[in-house]
């Protein structure tokens, strides 16, 4: 039975990273819930360690210092429930990324269809298709056998059929499975997941449990113009847990103690990004990023629907993945600074040897802003391949990732945010710099009110409104002029041209009423049928910003006319790093 | 605060674990000596597999159930090439034979799944040593007395040979005319690397191994299809290698060493170099913290491949040249030079 928080006063999340381990607390002040204090050490689920316990001891000794708040009794353990003393705390929720990437062969009928669903449900969270058959792979089927047991699967994900449709073709991929279980030791077979045709899901059920551990979950596609991955992607977010329980050191021990069932952090963010987007304007949707070290998670909320999407892309180990198929232009023509494109690479890599290091140089922090830029347009290609009628107008877009966060300037957060994601329209950007999104997602399925009370409690960084104009005029023509009218009365009036980066004099916190009057065709809010010319806008760290650089952005393609404008954009946002 | 550790030791009691990734046959005992390039264990992984419908070969209906009554065979039954399968009786016996030697391993709805012959795959010591411990059907420990340098990024492969030093500094470059015949066999020490033709030539020679401060990342393909051994200590780009692992490299030459240049980030291994020595040294710590008085090594430039003495670690979070802000320690460079470096960026050497 599902546990309500409602009641309970604090929450610890734990973040269990490839390369971090955070502990977060959340209470209520004065009747509402807040985040608190976060602690944040090194992962130590991998060797020599390999056991999760000593990271997250070390953050909660760090989290018991800022707060002066006893979490941890002497024997080490957490303190549940809290006590009247202060100490402890209520509830226990946990989100992980770290441990070896779960590998999946997927099964299904149709490869455009089932197989593809499949795989899309795979992509969403931190799994790899290490090989895939559907009904019309020519290959024999002791080769077909001889492909699953060479892939050495975590998991079987089996698809196909609409409901009370096909059976006789996912029986014969029952049978290949089966044979495939078969010559597999018993300790080293793959768990089953089932998600196709539900007239089949009990018998399946019973033949194939013989074998090995069979998880049931709603059919991806019901029908064969319908798709839905969601509700199997949280059954498929349990089996993750379990597998990683069994891979990861003091998981299992920990997910005892849990309140919410463990659940991979890609997972936990979309789930965060769709339930806002039950709150936000329904027409805008909101969109969600989280650059991380070894995988990077894109999500998508529109109406309480997620598209969700995770790459084996990152600034540490991910940078591996981000480089095999990497043009290294496509990262150097970021650069404000002339490097060469041979330094450029040695850095990524050197990079990926060592996923936490932290730019001291000017040089070193460009690239690292550079790689960004380029992982996030590739995360953004990437979902809009998978959803082509997704549009890129969302109202918030919400940034996580500790390489987005610790950068020396809020405005140099918001330009690499702007020109990896190139938003439309009105938009504000907010800065998830604690990590509480995939957290909060955890809890949010428990607690509904947790999540939008810590939203409206400033605990994420608003980095600015920014206004991305779309008109065809050429570099340099007048395209509006804007009045900006504060809450004192006073007004200031500036004029805007193509190409631009324009930071309006707004303070952080400062209302303000923006008015445009377009001095050329112009489409300011394609959401809004461009009929808005007048709106209000809080202030962020950047103020509010206009870009007028069009979309998709076009760099110079002479280096040195481009390394300036970047750098003039960079001024523009007062986030210069050279 | 957790610390990475390092280790660059010149003398240091080495044990490690050597596991199969699946269950299969030691093949040494306890107490037994082993070179750096012996097979310690082995498992049979599955070989290829050949299906036999025995339902469209010899008829017995759409569920198999008259097809399993063809079927002579059972699950687990060993086959030699020629063995009878099936066989439908009748005036003209249709009989299936198995192709080549193999064992059935599955029966399923009038099919015989039949594998054959399987492929061994072994687990080397990686060390000169010997066996302390052996668990049945995994592997064993090793243990070895001598000197330890661990790397940063190896291409995977493994040997042993006598070290030759090429170069005299520690970013001093290997180039294929800097390689000549004197080397074949030995393990060369050299600074930097940035053509593919040196690595090409030391697959010519062959060397045994080659140990590097840094290479340009553009070798990667080359250095992990090179058909020896290559460890680099500090990574990519032109980084001289620390003063520690060069110094302790650059005297032990004409030494016999192990060059194990396996790299498996998920799995926490990197790549080491062995020095075997007759002195018996201590257990080092995997495990530590950050503590003023630490030798500690530096990633990242301004101080890439540097080494210098821990003085503190600085409460709180310290600007860096390029405004940002990281929690950071106060070192004292080999120069004397006091540098402030990211916590982030340093390991202990121990």
């Amino acid at each position: 039975m599902t546990t309500s928080l409602v009641d309970a006063e604090s929450v610890l999340a734990v973040d269990l990273g490839s390369v971090l381990t955070r502990v977060l607390l959340f209470d209520t002040v004065d009747g509402q819930y807040r985040f608190i204090a976060s602690g944040v050490a090194p992962s130590t689920a991998g060797a020599p360690y390999s056991d999760i316990g000593e990271g997250i001891n070390q953050a909660l000794y760090q989290l018991q210092e800022v707060t002066g708040r006893v979490l941890v009794d002497p024997e080490g353990r957490l303190i549940m429930p809290a006590q009247p003393d202060g100490s402890g705390l209520d509830r226990l929720t946990i989100v992980f990324s770290a441990g070896p990437e779960l590998r999946v062969v997927t099964v299904g009928l149709l490869e455009d269809v089932s197989l593809e669903s499949a795989n899309r449900l795979v992509e969403m969270t931190y799994g790899q298709v290490v090989e895939q058959i559907g009904i019309n792979d020519r290959r024999r089927p002791e080769v077909q056998v001889d492909a699953i047991l060479q892939a050495r699967p975590d998991l079987v994900l089996l698809a196909g059929g609409a409901d009370r449709g096909a059976t006789r073709s996912v029986a014969k991929m029952v049978e290949l499975i089966t044979l495939a279980l078969q010559t597999t030791l018993p300790e080293q077979r793959p768990d089953i997941l089932y998600a196709g045709n539900q007239v089949l899901a009990k018998r399946l059920k019973e033949v194939l449990s013989k074998l090995t551990t069979v998880h049931l979950a709603p059919n991806i596609r019901p029908s064969i113009d319908l798709e839905e991955l969601e509700p199997a992607s949280e059954v498929l977010a349990q089996v993750i847990g379990k597998v990683r329980s069994s891979q990861v050191g003091g998981l299992e021990g920990l997910g005892k103690i849990s309140t919410t069932p463990l659940i991979p952090a890609a997972q936990a963010f979309g789930r965060m990004i769709g339930y806002l987007s039950k709150i936000y304007d329904p027409q805008k949707g909101v969109l969600g990023v989280d650059l991380g070290q070894t995988y990077s998670t894109i999500a998508a909320g529109v109406g309480g629907q997620t598209a969700l999407r995770t790459f084996p892309l990152g600034m540490g180990a991910g940078i591996q993945s981000t480089l095999a198929d990497l043009k290294i232009e496509d990262v150097s023509r970021w650069l404000p600074v002339p490097i060469g494109d041979d330094v450029l690479r040695d850095y990524l890599w050197q990079r990926s040897l060592r996923p936490g290091m932290v730019p001291v140089t000017v040089e070193a922090l460009a690239m690292e802003q550079a790689a960004a830029r380029h992982i996030l347009t590739l995360m953004m290609q990437g979902l809009q391949t998978r959803w082509p009628d997704l549009h890129n107008a969302f109202e918030p877009i919400l940034a996580a990732g500790s390489v987005l966060s610790q950068w020396s300037s809020p405005g140099q957060s918001l330009l690499t945010i702007l020109d990896g994601l190139q938003p439309v329209g009105i938009t504000t950007v907010l800065l998830d710099a604690y990590g509480l999104l995939g957290s909060l997602g955890s809890i949010s399925s428990h607690n509904a009110l947790m999540p939008v009370q810590v939203l409206e409690s400033n605990a994420f960084i608003n980095l600015g409104t920014v206004i991305c104009p779309l008109s065809e005029g050429r570099y340099g023509t007048p395209l509006l002029k804007v009045r900006i009218e504060y809450e004192s009365g006073e007004e200031t009036q500036l004029e805007v041209r193509q190409g631009m980066l324009t930071a309006l004099p707004i303070r952080n916190g400062q209302t303000a009423r923006i008015h445009f009057s377009p001095l050329r065709r112009v489409v300011i809010d394609p959401n809004r049928k461009d009929r808005i010319r007048s709106f209000k806008v809080v202030g962020g760290l950047c103020g509010a910003v206009i870009d007028t650089r069009g979309r998709p952005l076009v760099l110079p393609r002479d280096a040195a006319r481009r390394r300036d404008m970047i750098r003039k954009w960079q001024t523009a946002l007062g986030g210069s790093v050279v | 605060m957790v610390a990475p550790v390092n280790h660059i030791l010149p003398v240091a009691l080495i044990r490690r674990q050597r596991s199969l990734p699946l269950p299969g046959k030691v093949l040494v005992r306890m107490g037994q000596k082993v070179n750096a390039t012996d097979p310690v264990a082995e498992a049979q992984l599955p070989g290829q597999h050949a299906l036999f419908n025995i339902r469209r070969l010899l008829g017995g209906g759409r569920g198999g159930d008259q097809a399993d009554r063809f079927i002579e065979v059972k699950v687990g039954a060993r086959l030699m090439k020629g063995d009878v399968i099936a066989e439908a009786g009748g005036l003209f016996p249709r009989i299936v034979r198995a192709p080549a030697n193999g064992q059935v391993v599955a029966i399923v709805s009038g099919q015989v799944l039949l594998e054959m012959e399987p492929r061994i795959e072994q687990i080397y010591a990686g060390l000169n040593g010997t066996v302390t411990e052996t668990t049945p059907d995994l592997g064993c420990t090793i243990e070895a007395s001598g000197a330890l340098i661990q790397g940063v990024w190896g291409n995977g492969q493994a040997g042993l040979g006598l070290l030759l030093a090429l170069a005299k500094e520690p970013l001093d470059e290997v180039t294929r005319a800097s390689l000549d015949v004197s080397m074949r066999g030995a393990v060369v020490l050299g600074g930097y690397c940035n053509k593919v033709d040196a690595i090409e030539a030391g697959n010519e020679l062959p060397l045994r191994g080659l140990i590097l401060g840094s290479m340009s990342a553009d070798l990667i393909p080359a250095a992990r299809a090179a058909r020896y051994p290559i460890v680099l200590t500090e990574g990519f780009g032109p980084i001289p290698m620390n003063s520690a692992a060069f110094k302790l490299l650059s005297t032990s030459e004409r030494r016999d060493l192990c060059v194990n240049a396996i790299y498996d980030p998920v799995k926490g291994e990197r790549p080491e170099i062995i020095i075997p020595l007759p002195a018996t040294g201590q257990l080092p710590m995997e495990l530590i913290s950050f503590k003023p008085g630490q030798m500690v090594h530096i990633w990242g430039a301004p101080y890439a491949g540097k080494i210098g003495t821990l003085l503190q670690v600085r409460p709180g979070l310290s600007a860096l040249p390029n405004g940002v802000r990281a929690a950071a320690a106060d070192v004292r460079l080999e120069n004397n030079e006091p540098v402030v470096v990211p916590l982030a960026n340093l390991d202990v050497i121990e």
